[in-house]
C-alpha cells in the first residue's frame, strides 16, 4: 500500500534538526520505553511476525502516521495487533502462549530471526541485468517503495532467497530472490537530479526484465 | 522536553495510555514485567553504537578482519560477540576516497541494532526519510558534512532484512594508533554515513 509511511522523495517535510549524537538518549520519555518494550515483548508471543508487525502500523490513515510521533506509531500498531488476535478480549483468559522469561528473551535477542527461506526456483535476474520495477496496486504489506515504482534500475547484487513480505504480512510464508538493485539519480528524480546511485533490496516479484528501448534511454 | 519531571507534573494522556495496556498485559499474564524491563535495559545500556565503532577500529587496524568483514559482516561482527535481532543479515560498505555511502530506510526505520543500537530520531523522521535518496548531499550539508563533487554518493535504502552499516574512513595522521585510541573518533554517525570519521569536534573540514 501507498500510505503515509511511504516517505522516499516526498517533498516538503523540511530540515532534518538532528540532536546532537552525544545529547541525544535512547527514549526521550518513559512511555517511549514502555511501548519499545511491550512491542518487543508481545512479539515473543509468536502470533504475528515482523511484517505483521510493520503492516500494522502502516495501515493508518496516511495524515495520521505523519502526525504521530514514532513510538506513537508502534503503540497503534501493537494496539491493533493485540484486538485483532483477540488477547485482549475483557473478562476472558487469552490463550494459554510461552511468554519468555528472561533468560529465554535474551536468548531470543541475541539469535534474532533469519529471514532466509529457500525456493526452489532459480533466480529470474543476473548480475547487471537491467531490470524496470513494476508498478504496484497492492493494497496490502509491500517493501517496494512507491518513489521506485516504473524506474529502470541494474541488478548489482543477488542476495539470496529471503522470505517475500508482501505474502508474509498476510501470514503466508514463501521465499523469493532477493537483489540489490541500483539506480541513478536520473532514472528515479529527472535529468537535474544530484549525481548519486540510490541501492534498493527488491523481491523478484516486483521486478520485470526491462525492454531495450527503456535500457537505452 | 527530555527533562524529567514525571514526579512533579500529571502524566501525559500518552503515558496513562500505555500504562494501561502494560497493566492490562501483565494481568492477562502475556508479558513477564522482569521481562518487560531485561529487554528495554538490554537496548538502552548495553546495546549501542559502541560495537559498531569496535567494529570499525579492528577493521582499520586488523586488514584480515577487515577483508572479512566487507566479505561477510554478519560472521565478522558476531566473531566479536555481536549478534542477535537486527542484525541477522549485515552489509559493510566502505568509503573510500572516491565513494561515499549513506543509510536510509524510507519505508520505516530498518537499522543494524547489533553494531548501532536503537535508531535517534532523526534516522526515523519525515525529513530524514524522504530526503535521504532524493538530495543526499544537501541532508549531509545538514549534518556539516561536505563532499567533493568528484566522490560518488551511494544511497543504502534498507527495505528488506539486510541491514547496512558504513566502514568510514580512518583520519588521516592517526595511520599508527591502537585500536583502543581508534575507536573513540567512530561516531555512530559516521557509521551511519551522514558525517565523517574526525580527529576531534573541530576538524570536520571534508577529507581531501
Amino acid at each position: 500500500m501507498k500510505g503515509g509511511h511511504d516517505l522516499g522523495g516526498v517533498q516538503g517535510m523540511g530540515k532534518i534538526n538532528p540532536e546532537a549524537e552525544n545529547l541525544e538518549p535512547v527514549f526521550h520519555t518513559n512511555w517511549e520505553r514502555r511501548v519499545f518494550g511491550i512491542t518487543l515483548a508481545t512479539g515473543m508471543l509468536g502470533k504475528w511476525n515482523i511484517d505483521e508487525s510493520r503492516h500494522a502500523r502502516e495501515r493508518q490513515n496516511p495524515a495520521d502516521y505523519l502526525n504521530n510521533s514514532y513510538y506513537e506509531n508502534w503503540l497503534v500498531g501493537i494496539e491493533k495487533l493485540l484486538a485483532e488476535k483477540d488477547l485482549l478480549v475483557e473478562n476472558e483468559s487469552p490463550p494459554k502462549l510461552r511468554v519468555p522469561n528472561v533468560a529465554e528473551a535474551k536468548k531470543i535477542l541475541t539469535s534474532g530471526t533469519s529471514s532466509v527461506l529457500k525456493t526452489q526456483q532459480p533466480p529470474a535476474y543476473a548480475v547487471g541485468d537491467s531490470v524496470n520495477i513494476k508498478t504496484s496496486n497492492n493494497k496490502g504489506h509491500t517493501r517496494v517503495p512507491g518513489y521506485a515504482q516504473g524506474a529502470t534500475g541494474i541488478v548489482i547484487a543477488h542476495i539470496g532467497c529471503h522470505t517475500f513480505p508482501d505474502k508474509n504480512a498476510h501470514d503466508e510464508h514463501v521465499g523469493e530472490h532477493l537483489y540489490t538493485i541500483g539506480f541513478t539519480g536520473s532514472d528515479l528524480w529527472g535529468a537535474h537530479s544530484e549525481n548519486v546511485e540510490v541501492l534498493i533490496d527488491l523481491w523478484e516479484p516486483y521486478l520485470t526484465k526491462a525492454s531495450n528501448a527503456i535500457a537505452q534511454e | 522536553m527530555t527533562h524529567d519531571h514525571d514526579h512533579t507534573e500529571p502524566p501525559s494522556d500518552l503515558e496513562l495510555r500505555v500504562k494501561a495496556l502494560e497493566s492490562l498485559l501483565i494481568e492477562k499474564g502475556l508479558v513477564n514485567p522482569e521481562t518487560l524491563n531485561a529487554i528495554i535495559d538490554t537496548y538502552e545500556h548495553k546495546v549501542g553504537p559502541r560495537n559498531g565503532a569496535h567494529v570499525v577500529a579492528k577493521a582499520w587496524t586488523d586488514p584480515e578482519f577487515k577483508i572479512a568483514l566487507l566479505n561477510d559482516a554478519t560472521e565478522a561482527v558476531a566473531s566479536l560477540g555481536y549478534c542477535g535481532r537486527q542484525g541477522e543479515h549485515l552489509k559493510v560498505v566502505e568509503n573510500t576516497n572516491d565513494v561515499h555511502n549513506l543509510v536510509v530506510c524510507t519505508l520505516c526505520s530498518c537499522y543494524p541494532w547489533t553494531v548501532l543500537g536503537l535508531p535517534p530520531t532523526w534516522y526515523k523522521s519525515a525529513p530524514y526519510r524522504s530526503r535521504a535518496v532524493r538530495e543526499p548531499r544537501c541532508v549531509l550539508e545538514e549534518f556539516g558534512t561536505r563532499l567533493d563533487s568528484t566522490v560518488k554518493l551511494k544511497v543504502w535504502d534498507s527495505t528488506s532484512e539486510m541491514r547496512y552499516l558504513v566502514l568510514p574512513q580512518q583520519p588521516a595522521g592517526t595511520e599508527n594508533w591502537s585500536e583502543e585510541r581508534l575507536q573513540p573518533l567512530v561516531s555512530r554517525n559516521s557509521m551511519i554515513g551522514v558525517e565523517l570519521a574526525h580527529l576531534s569536534d573541530d576538524s570536520n573540514e571534508p577529507q581531501s
